[in-house]
């Protein structure tokens, strides 16, 4: 078999077939937001959850007998990839791809049956509470404490930060310190908490961007059934671990920036100079070639990975470069979007003042700050690259 | 997608490995490059018994038959001890000019003896006023009689001081056509220049040089057989550049585990753990853009313009910084010509300038139909 870069006819097949239902599936409000690149609120892209659901896509990467489609890698790919092209919204990952699989691995039957469903369906909102103000980067100095009340239940207490969508959650997943351990990675359990206790509340934070796309989580003596512990009680470091493989290898968003990046040529194409269109201006064009061209290596690289990842192999070293340069790629995409639109980019949310699809890019350019920062920040990528691939001292 | 090596490909590179770290370490490059040849011919016969000479080229004329990606795989290895034999001017530029240009008499007359290690080739299409584009040329090439006079003059011509036969392109009556010039023919005078790497070129004037009717290479479209030919150049030296760049990644880490100062190990300095992480991010893109291009290079024009220009600009980059940096984190000794490093800076520098520079292949990349596609899902 000699090198190829063509998908098979199959996939090519697959393909069409996801290209072709999303113009029909996406709504027409949802299609009008996606051209002009405006965020979707939360009940929006609960909406297109429920119909990738109905349409059996919701969870390309579950296993069938949980109810996903059980799909290959390349399918996976293709279909994560047709919907960032498409700009549908941006599904929740907290539910879908972090917790769902962590109860798949980690949860007991009683917790898979409980839980798993309404993430399917998307009756039931997840969030994520790891860091905390005291535990961003160093997660494993996490203070938030869970304490046996003797009666089944633990009483925890503390704050959780940067919780995205905690508002619109029903349920979080926690890092909790359930015993003082020798080691900080010790002692520490893996709890799904009940945003609906008594004792937890949600002050949503302002970010950068103008959205209150995350919160500060509040615990006051909350009572949580210890049934709720998955994994081992005191060995949750195990259980976050894994689920920060798994969300490591999420955020190339090969598919989006080549939308943003397509996006960045066609305002160029409209946005008219002395000398002609912005795209033939000189400068800009070589601006945006040198990151079409990084972005393609980028995509090169995702591909190596996937062909990987379907003949069962490790994820290579060309795996590791995915977050950390995708994340780059993606933020440098809006900065020269924001150069494309010129004095379009001073405007913060005016509607009629600026073109409807130079709405969403001041806003975007600022959050995507956020990129390279969560997930593990790009130094983080770098520490572990450094020690795990290249062997260098600590 | 399909990535893996096939049990040949695999074969073939753990015997140019083998080749490499055995036979042909840096010390032998050093050995030869003050030389007036500047590599040894009886390595390049072994080449040839090796059947490395015959990879690319048609099995009709002698060759394997085997795609570009396989000469991809040779030249990586070839980077990582900067091989000094002239692969890349003989077989990729020469050879495949008159494969691509030639009637199979004429593959028989100069291919065979270059592919059984008797003879080497070069290919003479870079000019004072050309700067990176081929196309761009001013030697004349004049009907006679019975033939051809060609006038004019040749520049940077990889290997021209040695080559047995010069492949040169020339105008005849307004188009580019591809004529091979015996360098001892009355007219020819070429003088040997040592380039910043320590190989060798040739600058080369043609003083109304008398060529016979069967030296001309009679492709349809001799320009864009010279187009493929500078993308197969290209894709030969991001290839090259990959695997120079994995040496230079894995001596300078070598470096930053022994070296002590502070009393640590000076790999143990974070600044110098992230410096040395971007460096290998920027092998990993190359790595795989040169993929890409190298499947792409026996492929359809657009596709091939597509993915050489990109990985050659990410080539020109990428190989910048890497060699850069391994001199900075090398400290003094990085300095010296003694220290290795300083050899793979300057193959960067001859490979990042050859077969067009970062700006050429960016400037092309975004004249291309595919950069300026509404739809952002063009095939890779
Ligand atoms: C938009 C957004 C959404 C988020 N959503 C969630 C969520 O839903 N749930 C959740 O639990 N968390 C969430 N986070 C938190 C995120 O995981 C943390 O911000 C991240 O882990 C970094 O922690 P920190 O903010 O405390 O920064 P710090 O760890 O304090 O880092 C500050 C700076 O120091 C650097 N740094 C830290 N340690 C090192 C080191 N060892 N070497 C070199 N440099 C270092 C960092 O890279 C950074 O540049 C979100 C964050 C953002 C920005
Ligand atoms: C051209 C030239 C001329 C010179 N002339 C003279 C001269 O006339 N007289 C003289 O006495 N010296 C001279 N020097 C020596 C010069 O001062 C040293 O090269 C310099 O101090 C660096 O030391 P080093 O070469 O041992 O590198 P090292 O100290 O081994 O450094 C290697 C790498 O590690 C980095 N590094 C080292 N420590 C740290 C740290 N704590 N944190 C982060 N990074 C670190 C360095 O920045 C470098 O990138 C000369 C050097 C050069 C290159």
């Amino acid at each position: 078999m000699t090198m190829d870069l063509s998908f098979s006819a199959e996939h090519l097949a697959f393909r069409r077939e996801v290209r072709e239902w999303i113009p029909g599936a996406l709504p027409p409000h949802l299609a009008q937001k996606a051209k002009t690149g405006q965020g979707f609120s939360m009940d929006e892209v609960m909406e297109w959850h429920k119909i990738l659901h109905r349409r059996g896509w919701v969870a390309p990467h579950w296993p069938t007998q949980y109810g996903g489609p059980g799909f290959d890698a390349t399918r996976r790919f293709i279909l994560s990839e047709e919907l960032e092209l498409a700009g549908a919204p941006t599904l929740s990952p907290f539910g879908l791809s972090m917790v769902g699989p962590l109860l798949m691995q980690f949860g007991n039957e009683a917790q898979k049956a409980r839980f798993l469903p309404t993430i399917l369906t998307g009756e039931e909102v997840w969030c994520q509470g790891y860091s905390e103000p005291n535990a961003g980067s160093d997660l494993a100095s996490l203070m938030v404490r869970a304490e046996d009340d003797g009666a089944g239940n633990f009483i925890v207490n503390g704050q959780k930060t940067w919780t995205t969508y905690a508002q619109y959650a029903d349920w979080i997943f926690c890092l909790v310190r359930t015993r003082i351990g020798e080691k900080k990675q010790q002692g520490i359990s893996f709890l799904l908490i009940d945003m609906k206790t008594p004792g937890v509340s949600v002050r949503p934070n302002l970010t950068i961007g103008g959205t209150h796309a995350f919160c500060d989580t509040f615990f006051e003596n909350a009572v949580v059934p210890q049934e709720n512990v998955v994994g081992p009680l005191h060995g949750g470091w195990t259980v976050a671990k894994a689920l920060l493989g798994h969300e490591r290898t999420l955020i190339a968003a090969v598919g989006t920036s080549r939308r943003a990046l397509a996006g960045v040529k066609a305002l160029c194409r409209s946005v008219h100079t002395p000398s002609g269109a912005l795209l033939d201006d000189p400068l800009m064009r070589a601006k945006i070639a040198r990151l079409d061209v990084r972005l393609q290596a980028l995509q090169m690289a995702n591909y190596r990975a996937l062909a990987g990842a379907e003949l069962g192999r490790a994820p290579g070293p060309e795996s590791s470069i995915l977050k950390l340069v995708g994340s780059e790629i993606l933020q440098q995409c809006f900065e020269l979007a924001m150069e494309a639109i010129g004095h379009n980019g001073l405007s913060w949310f005016n509607e009629g003042v600026v073109p409807d699809e130079q709405q969403g890019i001041p806003s975007s350019f600022c959050y995507l700050r956020a990129t390279t920062i969560y997930g593990g920040s790009n130094e983080i990528q770098k520490n572990i690259i450094a020690k795990w691939i290249l062997g260098l001292p600590a | 997608m399909h990535f893996e090596l096939s049990e040949e490909q695999r074969m073939l590179r753990q015997t140019v490995s083998n080749f490499v770290r055995k036979d042909s370490p840096v010390e032998r490059f050093r050995k030869l490059r003050d030389g007036e040849l500047g590599y040894d011919r009886g390595v390049w016969r072994k080449m040839a018994e090796l059947g490395w000479l015959a990879l690319p080229f048609a099995e009709s004329i002698g060759g394997l038959g085997f795609p570009f990606v396989d000469v991809g795989l040779l030249l990586e290895q070839f980077g990582t001890t900067l091989v000094a034999e002239p692969y890349l001017a003989s077989v990729v530029l020469a050879g495949k000019a008159i494969e691509l240009a030639g009637t199979p008499e004429q593959a028989e007359r100069w291919l065979a003896p270059m592919i059984a290690g008797e003879t080497t080739l070069a290919l003479a299409y870079q000019e004072a006023e050309s700067g990176h584009a081929p196309e761009r040329c001013d030697c004349v090439a004049t009907r006679t009689a019975d033939g051809f006079r060609l006038h004019g003059q040749k520049r940077w011509v990889l290997n021209g001081h040695a080559a047995d036969w010069l492949v040169v392109s020339a105008r005849l009556g307004g188009e580019i056509a591809l004529f091979v010039v015996d360098p001892a023919a009355s007219g020819v005078s070429r003088r040997s220049v040592q380039m910043i790497d320590f190989r060798r070129a040739a600058m080369l004037d043609l003083d109304n040089v008398v060529v016979a009717a069967d030296q001309h290479l009679p492709a349809e479209d001799a320009a864009a057989v010279l187009e493929h030919v500078y993308d197969y150049g290209a894709a030969a030296a991001i290839a090259e550049g990959v695997g120079l760049m994995d040496a230079v990644l894995r001596m300078t880490v070598e470096y930053l585990k022994t070296r002590e100062q502070f009393g640590q190990k000076i790999g143990a300095f974070q600044v110098l753990q992230h410096r040395a992480v971007e460096m290998f991010v920027e092998c990993e893109l190359t790595r795989s853009a040169s993929i890409r291009a190298l499947i792409r290079a026996d492929d359809d024009p657009l596709l091939r313009r597509t993915a050489v220009s990109a990985a050659k600009a990410q080539l020109a980059r990428g190989a910048r910084w890497v060699t850069q940096q391994a001199i900075q984190l090398h400290g003094g000794i990085g300095i010296t010509d003694e220290a290795d490093v300083g050899l793979y800076l300057k193959r960067a520098v001859v490979l990042n300038t050859l077969f067009g520079d970062e700006d050429y292949h960016l400037v092309r990349f975004a004249s291309l139909p595919t950069f300026a596609a509404e739809r952002p899902d063009q095939p890779v």
